[in-house]
């Protein structure tokens, strides 16, 4: 029975960083459970494209094949998300695969997401414990406290949120709301919060939290739950807060 | 820093919109609506605006100013969004973009509207009465022009004060954010009332 069903695929495929993007279709035989990334093993098994021409084959990035590592990312049918967890007996055929062009496309459907990881180096998205001599164990953190923090820290640097922000483009310099979020699981560590006000200084520009325009779509897209937008809403109040102190002064460095 | 400049002046755009537009805004579309209780109640309130103490001073600083400031940058924010509608059609992304829709539209209705008034009377065109705005809002075409322009500052206005509340922290939790949501519509019905109420009886005696 399922010898003759075929799942139809339209991928845009780019050959070159520099060159123009095109759209291919692929007829794949269908397998029972298949997720996109199966199927997109399925045409590097035997790259001959819907009209029956030889192909080169499809590339994409992967890695967990769990949703836990984020490179598998790609826009489904409209929607960004992880090509690992979108199964094909759930998508509405033909599949339509996109890169995600909020990041320089490498080729085919792999995306340079260093973007991201600059924002995070940018906003020190780390718990600075390194000194000359041991200084101990920290502060102890709540449970209830971990368990929140561990809602935040589900962050996969995936980039779906930022190809999910209309403010996210290549107009703007706006770093998007997964680092934001970083913010705010290091300022809420214990030990994280020492650096607080540094943290939350190198967000107080045009490319850190004011680039937000609130169209709240990121906590939507994420495939993680995260609640994005709460931790911008919650920034909004630390840096208005901050600024209030840094401009008027106060004798309280935290 | 060029950052920091950039965050002063998000931060100030956001508290313009407010302080002190959103309550010019107000107070505007209050004392406009004398008019439903005659010319003369009208003639009396728009005389009494128009003969305070300084009132260039409070005209520059409470209006002009920063009205120009949050016209100019709001159009640079306007223009570096890239709406996304088709793949996220969800209610606050629509807000995201009719914001900076209606910001556009008010721009030009509010350039058009101070022409047409302050700068008219300014230069002695013009003299300010109920006959002014009878002899704008009778002609079907401006009247139909000021119904836009006034909804589409009201609504830019009450979605501008939900995205107050985010911006300043004041609504962090999804749920006080839901409540404002609720807050803006009722504030957006209410004002939109008094707006489209007093234009109505300026082109149709009513």
């Amino acid at each position: 029975m399922s010898e003759n069903k075929t799942i139809t695929f339209i991928i845009t495929r780019q050959d070159h960083p520099d060159e123009p993007s095109y759209e291919e279709k692929f007829e794949i035989p269908y397998r029972e459970n298949m997720n996109v990334i199966s199927a997109l093993m399925e045409v590097r098994r035997n790259p001959v494209n819907a009209e029956g021409k030889d192909t080169t084959p499809v590339y994409w990035d992967m890695g967990c094949l769990e949703e836990v590592c984020g490179a598998c990312s790609m826009v489904i049918n409209g929607t960004p998300r992880q090509s690992c967890t979108a199964l094909v007996d759930q998508l509405e055929q033909p599949i339509r695969l996109e890169p995600m062009k909020t990041f320089p496309v490498m080729r085919d459907l792999a995306v340079d997401r260093s973007r991201m990881f600059d924002s995070l180096k940018k906003v020190k998205a780390w718990i600075p414990i390194d000194g000359t001599h041991d200084l101990g164990p920290g502060p102890k953190m709540a449970e209830s406290k971990r368990q929140w923090a561990y809602e935040l820290s589900k962050c996969m640097t995936c980039g779906v949120c930022l190809e999910a922000c209309p403010n996210v483009n290549d107009k703007s310099d706006f770093i998007g709301p997964a680092a934001l979020s970083q913010v705010r699981l290091f300022n809420s560590h214990p030990t994280g919060e020492m650096n607080k006000s540094e943290r939350l200084q190198t967000i107080m520009d045009e490319e850190g939290l004011m680039g937000c325009g609130n169209a709240q779509n990121c906590v939507q897209a994420c495939p993680k739950g995260i609640p994005l937008t709460t931790s911008i809403a919650a920034l909004n109040r630390d840096t208005a807060i901050e600024s209030f102190k840094s401009f008027f002064g106060s004798d309280k460095q935290i | 820093m060029a950052g920091t400049r950039g965050y002063v002046n998000r931060r100030l755009h956001s508290l313009l919109g407010v302080i002190p537009i959103g309550i010019f805004l107000i107070q505007h579309l209050t004392v406009n609506y004398f008019a439903t209780r005659g010319p003369e109640a009208f003639n009396a309130a728009a005389h009494f605006m128009e003969s305070l103490p300084y009132r260039y001073v409070l005209e520059i600083f409470i209006i002009f100013l920063p009205l120009l400031f949050h016209s100019i940058y709001g159009v640079y924010i306007a223009f570096t969004a890239k709406n996304n509608l088709g793949n996220f059609s969800y209610f606050r992304n629509w807000m995201f973009m009719i914001q900076r829709v209606t910001g556009i539209i008010t721009l030009i209705f509010i350039a058009w509207h101070v022409w047409e008034t302050r700068i008219a009377i300014g230069f002695g065109w013009a003299e300010l009465n109920y006959q002014l705005m009878e002899g704008i809002l009778t002609e079907p075409f401006f009247f139909w022009f000021y119904i836009i322009g006034v909804i589409s500052t009201t609504f830019h206005f009450s979605n501008g004060l939900w995205s107050f509340f985010v911006s300043w922290g004041i609504t962090v939790s999804p749920r006080s954010q839901l409540m404002m949501t609720y807050a803006s519509i009722v504030i957006f019905v209410a004002i939109s009332y008094v707006g489209v109420r007093t234009l109505i009886q300026f082109a149709y005696g009513i």
